[in-house]
């Protein structure tokens, strides 16, 4: 097998004969395959064997049947379906506009823009929708407040009602965006001017160029983003949870959280998760074929630095205005609701001085015994679960986008395969699959580990992928021509050209293992207990200030630990 | 025994106060007496707290309290308990008692064994844990000797450690005390439509036992009708006077009445209203795990929670009621004898669960 290997290894353009190298290309399949498969495919499995018996464990098609006909099941999905396709086309609108002025135009504080939607990306869906709560709840919510105070309404004739389904697409729209953000400024920075200015020779003008040469050369990004857009607000738990249930009706998440209430039924639970994971790999085809084998490599051996288009003075600060308002929706007015509803007593007290205490801080701080301990769980989690992901993500898009091995196509469908599962599925897949020996991992930190790797793995692929189909392979050809190992030109040409990519890809996955609730409420138990779970927790009993100091916390620790990371040169800039 | 213990009662207890919950237990141990006595196998003599005791408990150094009470509540429990016992800390666990049960059978199906002691606001839970062998018996003295025996097991496996009652409840500024609902038929009102906030009996416990109380006193047609009137689904019976408090709603129509107490002691313009059909009554109770990690521990913690200082506290502070002869009730709270109280019964209610999560679903939506 080595001799094969070291033979596909040695295959190169100038052909000869070579001497002995260390090929790695055998036994990374193998474990990587091996250690895929059973992330990936044993609470998959599980599922499957779930889904088809019943309690009993007979065989049988009930389930389905069930799901068919129950309108109980069939509403909650066309609920889903509705409000995923509505949060995709919302920020793909928001994401794709700010996008190119922050990557291409002349708008000033492009780089403070660009960190306010990382704020955005780093605060988790459920705390932005808890932020929501405070803002736009129906009579008690702080800006329905302020607009029947301005108008002199009545206040049962508020405007905005955040347990709606409009409600619901708009939080997650907010923090849904920042996918389709980062993907299409990443595309957008790397896009030579060459092609752009052959265009203005040839006498396009600004729009044209626009839109027949670079809306085309982002359209992989812009579709890969609306895509991670879609299948998040398909599969989140959180934010529905907390938006969906008090007007009284389900998404296919909460559903199937409610059927692990005692009595648990996961024959059903199970059953419910296969539409979600067939809609999924439809729309994983249908974009395959509608990238078709166009190529998209635009950083070869011979790019150029992309061109900054001219705004004009309007342009420049009406193009900010805009962009400050984009992000006053999911950053500046949650982090206010948080901050105030943090330092007053009642959350519907006015911020006065004399309505201000500490006394949720002490609260979280001092009393409540849960603190310290998740705190530190979920710092733990997060960088453990970001460096094993974006290790394996290097490597799996590294075999499947140079096609090392055969059957590397088949690495890549595992890499991704998980996206298709809910988290809270996922979930109930890992307890069932290692919570009996002789895995027994239930009610320990490694199954939470699991579960993160597994579900920030394919954010982590698509990313690393991403980077590189950008990324020619003539740069490392050259350099195995000239006599580099396989691995050197990994390590010196193609991983610094990929720097910034893979600080991206571990923010990411550490902001995602941050985020993380769904798959998390089904594997927690009281020593492993997490930040987002205590938030949850708490809110399910009202206890707003609480929530507010906490979720504050969280977002500090992790935008500390961002900024640290991005220390590292190369990220959100041209360089790299 | 049971003469003993009806001997026993506040009814002639030397302190000589008529505490207002023993006159709601009493009546209760007329209609319950006659079944549990069967049930009478020989539970454990009480535990008397022993120097020995405590420093077994302090080498276990800590004690884990799953609760269905208020989280600040029961931190506060904790750090009393602390404050007397230093070495001992508490590590409370809250969440609904639906969602606490669906935690500990979880736990307990992997083999692990977290808790040391657990609190439920559904009573049934205790039977069904107890029934399968989750209980240690374990009585603290002062149990034994003060607690009516309805509200206590008869092998000693759990005992009530707090009660409180499911209330109507408005917003005093957003409506005014004439206009309030004054029953759970006002509620039905055109005028309440969409002005009401209520709790979930998936999560708590309070609520499905409320739940189950009022579908016996007032039937299903009426849970029916009440689900046409749009409400403000939250989860936690601790929630809808925490929303009253806020003025996202005028009206909660279950909730539990100690945050009520609790708020309006503060100064939040919340009001209680016990409607006339009858104010569903929940009994939470208490038992020690037999696969206790920390067994002395929690037989301390146990022990602490039953005394007079533990009842004391949870009163005060929580606004909860207690079973506890020698506790004294905040000037303010109307006295259970003035109420008039729908109860639960354990075994009926245990077989209607799934019944009522169902109809639930049904007529509210979720």
């Amino acid at each position: 097998m080595t001799a094969t290997g070291a033979a596909a290894g040695e295959r190169s353009p100038a052909g000869g004969v070579r001497g002995r190298r260390v090929d790695l290309s055998a036994p990374v399949l193998a474990v990587l395959g091996l250690g895929l498969a059973v992330l990936v495919l044993l609470p998959l499995g599980w599922l499957v064997v779930y889904a088809v018996t019943d309690k009993a464990g007979a065989l049988t098609a009930g389930n389905f049947v069930r799901l068919a006909t129950d309108p109980t099941f069939v509403t909650p999905f066309l609920t889903t379906l509705a409000i995923a396709i509505g949060v995709a086309a919302c920020s793909c609108l928001v994401a794709a506009p700010l996008a190119w002025l922050v990557a291409r135009s002349d708008m000033p504080l492009r780089r403070t823009v660009r960190a306010l939607v990382m704020a955005s990306f780093v605060t988790p869906p459920f705390l932005g929708a808890i932020a929501w709560e405070i803002l736009a709840a129906p009579n008690s919510g702080i800006l329905n407040q302020w607009y029947c105070w301005l108008f002199g309404l009545d206040p049962w004739d508020s405007p905005l009602d955040i347990y709606t389904v409009t409600g619901v697409v708009f939080v997650m729209t907010c923090y849904a965006f920042p996918y389709v953000f980062v993907l299409v400024a990443n595309a957008l920075d790397r896009i030579p001017a060459d092609l752009e200015d052959a265009s203005s020779i040839l006498g396009g003008g600004r729009w044209r160029t626009l839109r027949r040469v670079t809306l085309p050369m982002t359209m992989p990004s812009l579709l890969a983003g609306a895509l991670v857009a879609f299948l998040q607000a398909m599969t989140i738990f959180g934010s529905p949870a907390i938006l969906v249930l008090p007007a009284g009706f389900h998404v296919l998440t909460t559903k199937i959280w409610s059927l692990f209430q005692y009595p648990p039924n996961p024959n059903l639970a199970a059953a419910a998760s296969l539409p979600l994971l067939f809609v999924t790999v439809l729309l994983l085809q249908a974009q395959r074929r509608l990238l078709g084998r166009r190529g998209y490599t635009v950083v070869g051996g011979k790019s150029g630095a992309p061109r900054t288009v001219a705004l004009g003075a309007w342009g420049r600060w009406g193009a900010l205005a805009f962009a400050v308002l984009i992000l006053a929706f999911p950053v500046l007015l949650p982090y206010g609701a948080l901050l105030k509803t943090a330092l007053v007593r009642t959350a519907s007290d006015p911020l006065t001085l004399d309505n201000l205490t500490l006394h949720n801080v002490a609260f979280v701080f001092g009393e409540f015994s849960a603190t310290q301990l998740a705190l530190k769980n979920t710092f733990l989690l997060g960088v453990g679960a970001a460096t094993v992901a974006t290790a394996l993500a290097l490597v799996v898009s590294y075999v499947t986008a140079r096609r090392l091995v055969p059957g590397h196509r088949i690495l890549g469908f595992l890499a991704t395969a998980p996206v298709a599962i809910p988290g809270i599925v996922l979930g109930v897949g890992l307890f069932l699959a290692y919570s009996r020996p002789p895995i027994s991992l239930y009610g320990t930190l490694w199954i939470l580990l699991l579960a993160f790797v597994t579900i920030e793995l394919p954010a982590g692929y698509q990313q690393m992928q991403a980077a590189f189909r950008g990324l020619h392979p003539e740069l490392e050809e050259a350099s195995r021509i000239l006599g580099a190992t396989r691995l050197q030109s990994l390590l010196r040409i193609t991983a610094p050209l990929l720097r910034s990519s893979i600080v991206a890809t571990w923010c990411f996955v550490f902001i995602g293992a941050i985020r993380e609730l769904s798959a998390t409420i089904m594997l927690t138990t009281a020593n492993t207990k997490l930040v987002s779970v205590i938030i949850y927790d708490l809110n399910e009993s009202g206890d707003l200030g609480a929530i507010s100091v906490l979720g504050i916390t969280l977002l500090v620790i992790t935008f500390v630990v961002v900024i640290l990371a991005n220390r590292i040169p190369g990220f959100g800039g041209r360089s790299g | 025994m049971r003469d003993r213990l009806i001997a026993n009662a506040p009814l002639r207890g030397a302190a000589g106060r008529f505490p207002p919950i023993a006159a709601a237990a009493f009546a209760l141990a007329l209609a319950i007496g006659c079944a549990s006595a069967g049930a009478r196998a020989a539970a454990p003599a009480p535990t008397p707290v022993t120097p020995d005791l405590i420093a077994a408990a302090k080498s276990e150094g800590r004690v884990v309290f799953y609760t269905a009470v208020d989280v600040q509540v029961a931190e506060k429990l904790g750090a009393a308990f602390e404050a007397k016992y230093p070495g001992v800390a508490v590590q409370v666990e809250r969440s609904g008692a639906e969602r606490i049960f669906q935690r500990i059978s979880q736990e307990y199906g992997s083999g692990i064994h977290a808790a040391d002691i657990v609190d439920s606001s559904d009573v049934t839970h205790l039977y069904v844990w107890k029934r399968d062998g989750l209980l240690a018996p374990f009585v603290p003295a002062e149990v034994a000797e003060k607690w009516p025996a309805d509200e206590r097991d008869a092998d000693g496996c759990f005992a009530a450690d707090r009660a409180t009652l499911s209330v109507i409840g408005y917003n005093t500024k957003q409506v005014k005390p004439e206009d309030a609902p004054k029953s759970f038929a006002d509620l039905l009102e055109p005028k309440w439509r969409g002005k009401i906030v209520k709790a979930h009996p998936g999560y708590s416990g309070t609520i499905m036992t409320a739940t189950f109380e009022l579908s016996r006193a007032l039937g299903w047609d009426y849970l029916e009708k009440l689900g046409k009137q749009r409400v403000l689904q939250v989860q936690s019976s601790t929630e809808p006077p925490k929303k009253l408090a806020l003025g996202e709603r005028p009206v909660m129509a279950d909730g539990n009445e100690y945050n009520l107490f609790e708020l309006k002691e503060k100064g939040s313009p919340v009001e209680a209203v016990y409607p006339t059909e009858g104010t569903p009554l929940i009994a939470a109770s208490a038992g020690v795990m037999k696969d206790a990690p920390h067994p002395n521990a929690a037989r301390l913690f146990a022990t602490f929670l039953f005394s007079q200082e533990g009842q004391q506290l949870m009163s005060d502070v929580g606004g909860v009621r207690s079973f506890h002869p020698d506790v004294k009730e905040k000037a303010g709270r109307k006295p259970m004898s003035e109420i008039k109280l729908l109860k639960s019964d354990p075994a009926e209610q245990e077989k209607a669960v799934e019944t009522i999560k169902q109809k639930y679903a049904e007529y509210f939506g979720t």
